[in-house]
């Protein structure tokens, strides 16, 4: 270990690993063949995993031990975590290694009414891993939430979604050339999860990152807006202002930061966005 | 005149105690039975309270101007007559005005010498100030009184004057006051003070037949001073308009009694720490006698606590500039403990807790007083969130266990200083600094000598040989070096307090205590995190030695990765845990003046910027000259897994032998999601979550580093901005430079 660490997810040091793969990977920006193929079911399976992080408050309801699985297909503007697109960003972690540290806190996150959650990356690439933790987890009464985008959202049955307590489902952008322009991949499988949440009663809450001439145009906050209110099991939306705390992230991976000069929200547009939920009845954060 | 006074109140009929459950405590002091068998414990929430009245803000401001031309000055004025109880004139704020009444001068903000410390140090904090020593005084305490200061140095011996001055054992009271004591200044309020001066003869006659031993005659000279003391303070009260020789009979005159208790302590004595106790539920019972006989409204009730802490807002003592570089921003530690749960169950939670804690709303955050919340998961769920929410909105309050102090102090402790637990009127502490654990074990690898000088001052041992550094090896040789430590440490402190209570003994606090009281030695331990992580380094990574042209070991070379104090992981954590118990058990060793008990705390206050500034670079990568990480706190963004980690690593110390206090700091970037009740909620949980694993203490600073940044640029704009380190709090903007910067370079947590 040479130079210090910081505690801020918004500054993890990329892993050794993840710098060298960067090297031999031609195109960061690509998603690479490893980055979406299913893990194998072994007895104790082994996933990918970038950090942990404990006592966190913005990933679901109470402290949360939130770990961040790596390999994602999404490629934000505003991501800040770049560090955990690939797979081989993250340390192999088998579950029973992750249920360990995990067991460390049962009875602080329970007795925070928090539980655990698997964020990323796109949690959802590594779909075995993320089931067998929460499995595990409820088996010690802990609640479970995953940080995701839907994307690859019909990979689960409806019998697997009943393990996962909340979803926390970032809908990037309402408008469908906005949203690609945003993530690089189709909106369409985003809403189909979220209305297959819905028809489920799945509690979910929805995430929508506000960037300043990106994706706070006034129509592409109302589609989102329509698209909330439709979802019977949707409990709140949170809505997240840009923040440049991943630039470092993206000029360590030698990456260009389409964002880099763009100022977070004011306080006034942050204002707006809300009252554009709001007025559908919404319970805005 | 005592002995009438006392029969009345066997009697059990005065005036005074109407309506007040009888008890034991009528006839012999006993303040705890006394607040059990009349406090009323409050369960409910904050809706009660009341905003602070224009009278209340008017004597506030009043203040502003002279808090910004002292701010700007560094003091606002100084009185060169040496300070006792009766030195000064009374003096006022607002005189028309003000609802209690006192101040350690004529005037506000006025600072008094106290050269029964040591004239060196007075002349030294004047002339930084731009003011001249006062030459005939300059003459009485060198050529005709001793002091403190000449009497320490007149008893240490080589060793120690090194070890000092290397900056292995630092920051001790040989140069200023020791503080650390609490007088129970509740007394003064229940009994009146002639009851306590009787019952100080009854303890000095108790003596009369004890042969005449050092012990003895010292005990019976003490006694006199503290009698003395007694009849001063009843002076002081006469000379504000008071007669405080017989017991308060109302709410406003209980506040006053205790506050002028509290300030003949602060007249006569510039401790290190002046703690005002646990005052709240005494109050309470006078405010709800006062209140249910409709004497007093809500309002008036929280004028009252507003006005005291006025005034303990404005306590300050004249300090050199080295003690500010310890101890930065002016601290006194007017500790007010705040809560806990009684042995029989019930809480200690009043509405008066409540009040004391509306004045940071009322006006506006501060410092002073140190207010501690003592938590348990058990306190009422209402008092619990008001607590966090007033944290949320201030970063004023810090918190202690509650569970973890009640079995060893009692429900009737408060906290000296930081963390620092003694039961009130029974127990007091010789205030010990704390040495230096990182040098300790660079010195274990170069055979004694320092790091940075190159001279020997601890044993001359073999250093350590060898391409790569190994643990075992290492181990073996900070054994020894510990020991060293140890027995010097105590060493020096035996001589501080003997000469302490010889030359500048606290007779007004010590009046206010019983006779026969506890004495803890208390020792501390400074970079707990980085020896740890060095030593975790050693066994995890390989570690090689870089030597200079001296044959010195004075920098590392880190291979691998390795296990980091504060992220909840048993490889680092067990060394800690190895380190504190070690250092302990050898302290206890070594016998201590006056049959003190030996504790220890894990604790810095500001002083991790000095000490990290006179040791060398350490083998977990830290560089020489940087800044230790404070208290119990891990090491500067070596805790990579979150505040929950960190906080469950801290929690593993072992209390019981580190019972003098294991500090924590967390900072927290307030979090924009969720709704005001959920972020409290969650703020409550997580106290819950730590104490219930066996944390001790935690400071919670809710704050942006934008914020501390933009206050650096413009202090101006952040008059109030408050900022809990190490055991206290501070004006954010009343820091040393560095002390700013090491404060925004720590991690902050995005969460918790």
């Amino acid at each position: 270990m040479t130079g210090p660490r910081t505690g801020s997810r918004y500054e993890l040091q990329i892993s050794r690993q993840g710098a060298a793969g960067r090297k031999a990977a031609g195109d960061y920006y690509a998603v690479h063949p490893g980055d979406v193929e299913e893990i194998k079911e072994e007895e104790d399976l082994t996933g990918y995993v970038h950090s942990y992080e404990v006592g966190s408050t913005v990933d679901g309801p109470g402290l949360r031990f939130v770990a961040f699985l790596t390999g994602c297909l999404l490629r934000c503007q505003y991501c800040h975590n770049p560090d955990t697109w690939h797979k081989h960003n993250g340390r192999p972690v088998t579950v029973s290694r992750a249920m360990q540290e995990i067991a460390k806190y049962a009875q602080v996150l329970k007795i925070s009414k928090g539980g655990v959650t698997l964020s990323g990356g796109e949690p959802m690439v590594q779909r075995p891993f993320v089931l067998r933790i929460f499995r595990r987890c409820k088996e010690l009464g802990l609640h479970t939430c995953i940080d995701t985008s839907g994307r690859l959202g019909d990979r689960f049955s409806d019998q697997e979604l009943m393990d996962i307590d909340l979803n926390l489902l970032d809908i990037k952008s309402g408008d469908p050339e906005t949203y690609e322009k945003v993530t690089h991949q189709p909106l369409q499988p985003t809403l189909d999860y979220a209305r297959r949440l819905s028809e489920l009663q799945r509690p979910m809450w929805v995430r929508f990152v506000l960037v300043p001439g990106l994706t706070d145009a006034w129509d592409n906050v109302e589609k989102v807006a329509d698209i909330c209110a439709g979802l019977v099991s949707l409990q709140r939306v949170e809505i997240l202002r840009f923040h440049q705390m991943g630039k470092t992230k993206w000029q360590k991976l030698g990456l260009d930061y389409p964002l880099a000069s763009v100022d977070p929200p004011t306080a006034e547009l942050s204002e707006r966005v809300r009252a554009q939920f709001r007025s559908r009845g919404l319970t805005v954060y | 005149m005592a002995t009438k006074t006392k029969t009345a109140m066997e009697q059990g009929d005065i005036a005074a105690w109407a309506g007040f459950a009888p008890g034991s405590w009528q006839t012999r002091v006993n303040l705890r039975e006394f607040i059990q068998r009349n406090y009323t414990p409050y369960e409910g929430d904050g809706a009660f309270l009341q905003g602070a009245t224009d009278r209340t803000l008017g004597i506030w401001k009043t203040l502003q101007p002279l808090l910004v031309q002292e701010r700007e000055k560094g003091i606002l004025d100084v009185s060169q007559v040496p300070s006792g109880i009766l030195a000064h004139p009374p003096g006022y704020i607002d005189k028309e005005n003000e609802l209690i009444v006192g101040l350690q001068t004529d005037a506000p903000l006025k600072r008094a010498i106290m050269p029964f410390g040591g004239w060196r140090v007075v002349a030294a904090s004047l002339e930084s100030y731009g003011y001249e020593p006062d030459p005939a005084l300059g003459e009485i305490f060198t050529k005709y009184r001793k002091t403190h200061n000449d009497g320490v140095f007149d008893a240490y011996t080589p060793d120690i004057r090194k070890a000092r001055s290397s900056g292995i054992v630092t920051g001790l009271p040989d140069a200023y006051g020791r503080g650390r004591i609490i007088g129970d200044y509740r007394r003064v309020a229940l009994y009146g003070v002639d009851f306590l001066i009787s019952d100080k003869e009854r303890e000095r006659h108790e003596m009369d037949h004890r042969h005449s031993t050092e012990e003895v005659i010292r005990l019976r000279e003490e006694l006199a001073e503290q009698i003395r003391s007694l009849k001063e303070l009843k002076e002081m009260a006469k000379n504000y308009g008071y007669d405080i020789s017989v017991p308060a009979v109302t709410a406003r005159e209980a506040v006053q009694w205790t506050y002028f208790g509290y300030l003949a302590a602060i007249k006569q004595q510039n401790g290190a720490a002046m703690s005002a106790g646990r005052l709240s539920t005494f109050w309470d019972i006078y405010i709800e006698r006062d209140l249910r006989a409709g004497k007093l409204t809500e309002q008036q009730a929280q004028e009252l606590i507003d006005d005291v802490v006025i005034k303990w807002r404005v306590v300050r003592f004249l300090r050199a500039p080295e003690y500010n570089q310890l101890f930065s921003g002016d601290p006194v530690w007017v500790t007010e403990v705040l809560g806990g749960m009684g042995e029989d169950g019930r809480t200690l939670v009043t509405k008066s807790a409540f009040r004391m804690l509306n004045t940071l709303h009322n006006l506006g955050p501060a410092p002073e007083p140190n207010l501690t919340v003592f938590w348990s998961p058990r306190l009422p769920e209402g008092f619990k969130a008001f607590a966090i929410k007033t944290s949320i909105d201030t970063s004023s309050i810090q918190y202690e266990s509650d569970d973890l102090m009640r079995p060893k102090f009692g429900d009737d402790c408060a906290i000296a200083c930081c963390v620092s637990a003694m039961r009130v009127g029974k127990q007091m502490q010789f205030f010990g600094a704390r040495v230096n654990l990182p040098k300790t074990m660079l010195y274990a690898l170069n055979g004694g000598r320092d790091e940075v000088s190159g001279e020997q001052i601890g044993p001359k041992l073999a250093p350590v040989t060898g391409e790569t550094l190994n643990y075992e090896e290492v181990m073996d040789r900070l054994d020894p070096m510990m020991d060293w430590l140890a027995m010097t440490y105590v060493n020096a402190l035996n001589c501080i307090h003997y000469m302490h209570d010889k030359y500048c003994y606290e007779a007004i606090e010590m009046a206010l205590h019983d006779r026969d009281v506890l004495r803890t030695l208390a020792c501390g331990i400074a970079g707990l995190s980085h020896a740890t992580d060095s030593l975790s380094a050693i066994k995890y990574a390989k570690v090689k030695p870089v030597r200079d042209t001296r044959g010195l070991v004075v920098d590392f070379q880190i291979d691998g990765e390795f296990p980091c104090f504060g992220n909840n992981d048993d490889r680092a954590d067990d060394i800690a845990k190895k380190l504190v118990s070690t250092m302990m058990n050898k302290i206890r060793m070594y016998p201590s003046y006056r049959g003190a008990v030996h504790t220890q705390s894990v604790l810095t206050i500001t002083s991790n910027v000095v000490y990290g500034k006179a040791t060398g670079n350490t083998p977990d990568g830290r560089k020489k000259g940087e800044p230790f990480a404070p208290g119990a706190n891990p090491s500067n963004g070596r805790d990579t897994h979150g505040a929950l980690a960190a906080l469950m690593s801290v929690a593993k110390i072992p209390y019981d032998d580190a019972e003098d206090g294991i500090s924590l700091t967390l900072s927290v970037v307030p979090s924009a999601l969720g709704s005001q009740q959920e972020q409290i909620e969650r703020g409550v949980n997580a106290l819950d979550a730590y104490f219930s694993s066996g944390g001790f203490h935690v400071n919670i600073n809710v704050l942006n580093r934008e914020t501390l940044q933009d206050a650096m640029k413009h202090p101006e704009k952040y008059p109030q901005l408050t900022i809990r380190v190490s055991g206290y709090a501070v004006n954010f903007v009343r820091l040393t430079r560095e002390q700013q910067l090491d404060v925004i370079n720590r991690t902050f947590h995005g969460s918790l």
